[in-house]
């Protein structure tokens, strides 16, 4: 890939492919993760889940508990009933349960032990007196007034926990004159992360007064906020700190109630204490996907372009609010982009169910509603005789404009993705013509490059800050909270203080994030890394360069805007045989600095309208794409396999290819497992397949050919041009894999995961009814 | 109470004879006993692969495997394959190919890989895509994994 960008060439890493700096220690195993972890005199955590869905405790008697030899300190939510959760606004989580138990797999009480044996006959020494109360497994049941609201919270009396209404533009007038009209009914069943490092905390408290806590976690700044809270000690005598973490993807983000209560028994022990869950534990705690429901309907003028969208969407939240708050918006304005709609209705709800809590995944809120709308255009574009294409570009979101409730769209190329794309993948030699069982279908995406406002701060608070520590041998240590996950952001900031400086990548060091040294970042979640902390890191190494560029000015008597900065080196730009080392001018500006320290911050601009709800989805630049999905199915047994993908997306300029492609073909495992198989299958409130056997992730035989096409023009505020990649590469699969099923064996499909089993269906009935089938 | 049954082994070409209770599980016995963390704990079911190792060269799932049950054979873990300075060819080639991204199942990866590449020094893309479809990435895709194998230089194949 060329870009045309003309500082494109000025740049000596970015823009490359940088392998993973922490790759050596991954690939010999010698990363340090959570579970590596082991403090002396260590003792083995172990949670007490209950197997009730929604039931009153009675009494909890652990007498028996704590005589059990080896055990050292039993723990019941009577100890730290202060509720937290990961938005200040919906606190309902309690670290262990407080009278009562809302899912299978609460946590009731907990013990910590010598070792595992003991620890576990510690827990089955743990007598529950347990009222059982009416269970809620259907959203639908929960929107009117229930007997026993599963929170004291839900909307009067119901088990709602959020509900969004919000209406821009006339919809109805659009709708009343509109000559074609779509509706797509969707159901999508939950899914969940499947990380493969289950989560691990070690917590030590020690006679100083402090508390240190290792994690798992993605988000260690709202870790650190929450343990501050419920156990009531102030932040500064708590270190967070987070080593390797094996994958989040958004299960990792919330503070977890097993955090705090490995935190507690630390406290209440003054031992080190270790909770690592096991599978069944990790699927337990959930937090993926919501099951949802959504209806939309889109009307059109005749020529195709989109007048409204009306959409409404039932969201199964599960027991607690998590990032629900936040999920109800983005089911609607996640459909803001990428085309322009002119008017806007949605209605969303999310209701509590006593199923484990649903949260963020990987295009949180993104997802299910982008299905919807792209199959429901294609469909339109189907109803219009117009090629899919057509459509999309006829609506495509312009530069620098506003979306109908006020978003800043500053920087797009989906005309570049959906020109490149329709080439690369030869559309127009196989939609439609491809022999029967074969396909070819067109999906977009549309997602947020960070959320503009922070969660527990004003915006004008840095969400990132980076400092940099320069040592005399030239070897510069950054600090920043910032959570690699395994996305690569280490490698990234450690590639722009490098660029910027001109140093060589490995004289920058890249410190473990750790809440005593570490500043505060707000973590990996809203793919909000790239742009937040690159800008930040960029800033940082800016000030010190400009330090540098000083004191070399001094040594050669030429003033700063004569100088450049090449690699180890200052020179004059127009003699570059005349400059300073780069050691050279870093000890000239120490002898006249003293201290060499250096900042640099992310702070978001104000943006968004003035209504309520107006923030949420508001974001500083958007991520766009156009994938192309060709599929084969197999018409007798309903299998299928996508065989390509074809993926343009719109990054910005992508300043790491390397792993820009590896979020993009990870972005497509996960949507081709939401779409062709993964569900969290419920029986009641009880979780049927808590294993990595019976909830399958697809294997690499699954996996199609995927061509990456990055075709993104800089963006104004992204550093170096850059925005986000970790989320938005996901939404587009789901729908262009549907739109090539449609393609393959003309059945619509509306019910995700599409299983064989429906696709047989669909094949059957559209025969015998020889219509168009509609499918589930 | 007896004392715990003795168990003899091979570990990364070093002879280890340890005491170990009857029910101790080869990944407990490696990460708990040996401290030998390279070896990662991802599911206990022998569903994920994170804790395959080389049991007399074939890849196995420690956490499916009792400690007694390698009694008098030959156990390589990520440590084993593992130089003390750089890393092997095929270790290098998954840091330039980015095939590691969390890293968490790579370890499992990169021996089932080592264990292929013994056995076919030039296997097709279908071959490697066999050999790994005993260990999940929920990060990659496999994609760059599969590339990663198949660009391991040939010279340098173990």
């Amino acid at each position: 890939m060329t870009s045309a960008d003309p500082r494109a060439g000025s740049l000596r890493l970015l823009g490359g492919r940088i392998p993973y700096i922490e790759g050596p220690l991954k690939v010999t195993g010698r990363a340090e993760y959570t579970d590596d972890i082991k403090r002396p005199g260590q003792l083995v955590g172990r949670l007490l889940r209950s197997t009730w869905a929604h039931a009153r405790i009675r009494s909890i008697d652990v007498e028996a508990a704590r005589k059990v030899p080896g055990v050292v300190a039993v723990l019941t939510g009577d100890k730290y009933p202060t509720p937290f959760g990961v938005l200040p606004i919906t606190h309902d989580e309690t670290a262990l349960a407080v009278g009562k138990t809302r899912y299978i797999g609460d946590i009731v009480a907990a013990v910590a032990a010598q070792d595992e044996l003991s620890a576990e006959r510690g827990i089955a020494a743990i007598r529950l007196e347990m009222e059982s109360l009416p269970e809620y497994n259907d959203p639908r049941v929960g929107l009117e007034k229930v007997s026993e609201p599963i929170h004291a919270r839900g909307l009067q009396g119901t088990n709602i926990q959020k509900e969004v209404v919000q209406h821009f533009g006339d919809v109805d007038a659009a709708f009343a004159q509109a000559p074609v009209k779509v509706r797509v009914r969707g159901s999508f069943a939950g899914v969940t992360h499947a990380f493969t490092e289950p989560m691990c905390t070690v917590a030590e408290a020690t006679p100083d007064g402090r508390l240190t806590v290792w994690s798992a976690t993605q988000v260690p700044h709202y870790l650190h906020r929450a343990l501050s809270e419920v156990l009531g000690l102030p932040m500064h005598r708590i270190r967070v700190i987070k080593p390797e973490v094996g994958g989040g993807f958004g299960g990792k983000s919330d503070p977890l109630p097993h955090e705090i209560v490995c935190a507690a028994l630390a406290l209440e022990t003054g031992r080190p204490v270790k909770i690592l869950m096991d599978r069944e534990d990790v699927f337990y705690t959930n937090h993926g996907r919501h099951p949802t429901s959504n209806d939309v309907r889109v009307a059109l003028d005749a020529e195709g372009k989109i007048l409204a969208y009306d959409i409404e969407a039932l969201i199964d939240g599960g027991a607690w609010s998590s990032f629900g708050t936040v999920t109800t918006y983005y089911n609607g304005v996640m459909a803001m982009g990428p085309y322009r709609i002119p008017n806007f209705r949605y209605r969303g709800r999310r209701v509590y169910t006593n199923r484990p809590p649903s949260g963020a995944m990987r295009a949180h809120g993104g997802t299910n509603i982008r299905y919807s709308v792209e199959v429901a255009l294609d469909e339109a574009a189907e109803a219009l005789g117009m090629d899919p294409f057509r459509l999309r570009e006829l609506n495509a979101l312009p530069p620098n404009s506003l979306t109908v409730n006020q978003f800043r769209i500053t920087s797009t190329s989906f005309l570049a993705c959906l020109k490149v794309v329709r080439e690369r993948s030869g559309w127009e030699a196989k939609w439609k013509k491809l022999p029967y069982g074969k396909g070819v279908g067109l999906g977009c995406g549309f997602y947020i490059s960070g959320s503009n406002s922070p969660i527990h701060f004003t915006p004008k608070m840095p969400q990132c800050t980076v400092h940099l520590k320069v040592d005399m041998d030239g070897g510069i240590a950054v600090h920043c909270m910032q959570a690699d996950i395994g996305q690569g952001s280490n490698t990234l900031l450690a590639a722009i203080v490098s660029e910027v400086v001109g140093v060589p990548l490995d004289r920058v060091h890249v410190v473990r994030v750790d809440s005593d040294v570490s500043p505060v970042d707000i973590g990996s979640y809203s793919s909000r890394v790239t742009f937040m902390m690159g800008n930040a890191a960029k800033q940082a190494a800016e000030a010190m360069r400009d330090e540098l560029l000083a004191a070399a000015s001094l040594r050669l008597g030429e003033p700063v805007d004569r100088l450049r900065v090449a690699l180890e080196r200052i020179e004059v730009a127009e003699h570059p045989e005349l400059g300073v080392s780069y050691l050279e001018a870093l000890h000239l500006a120490m002898e006249k600095k003293g201290a060499l320290v250096f900042s640099g911050s992310y702070s978001s601009q104000p943006m968004g309208g003035t209504f309520k709800g107006a923030r949420a989805g508001t974001a500083p630049a958007y991520s766009f794409a156009a994938y192309v999905a060709q599929v084969e199915v197999d018409p007798e047994t309903g299998e299928y396999r996508a065989e390509n993908v074809w993926a343009a997306f719109d990054c910005g300029r992508p300043l790491n290819r390397l792993a820009v492609e590896g979020q993009i073909e990870g972005s497509i495992h996960m949507g081709l497992g939401q779409m062709m198989g993964e569900t969290m299958n419920y029986l009641g409130s009880r979780l049927m397949n808590p294993a990595l056997l019976d909830y399958k992730i697809p294997m690499p035989q699954q996996m199609p050919k995927i061509e990456c096409i990055l075709v993104g023009a800089d963006d104004p505020e992204g550093p170096f041009g850059g925005k986000e990649a970790g989320e938005g590469p996901l939404v587009a699969t789901l729908p262009a894999v549907a739109n090539a099923l449609y393609d393959a064996v003309g059945v619509r499909f509306y019910s995700v995961p599409v299983t064989p089993d429906k696709v047989v269906r669909g094949i059957e009935d559209r025969r015998r009814t020889g219509r168009v089938h509609k499918g589930d | 109470m007896p004392s715990p049954p003795r168990v003899s082994l091979t570990l990364n070409g070093q002879p280890v004879v340890r005491d170990c209770p009857a029910e101790r599980i080869l990944l407990d016995f490696l990460r708990e006993d040996l401290n030998l963390t390279g070896t990662k704990r991802g599911c206990d079911l022998g569903t994920c692969g994170c804790c395959t190792v080389l049991l007399d060269g074939r890849p196995t799932l420690s956490c499916l495997t009792l400690a007694h049950a390698v009694h008098g054979k030959e156990v390589t873990t990520i440590e084993g394959v593992s130089p003390p300075q750089g890393l092997n060819p095929v270790q290098k080639a998954f840091v330039e190919h980015g095939a590691t991204q969390c890293g968490f199942c790579t370890p499992g990866f990169v021996l089932s890989a080592v264990a292929l590449l013994k056995e076919r020094p030039n296997p097709s893309e279908e071959e490697v895509v066999r050999a790994i479809s005993g260990n999940l990435c929920r990060c990659t895709g496999y994609t760059k994994i599969v590339e990663a194998i198949l660009a391991v230089p040939q010279e340098s194949r173990p």
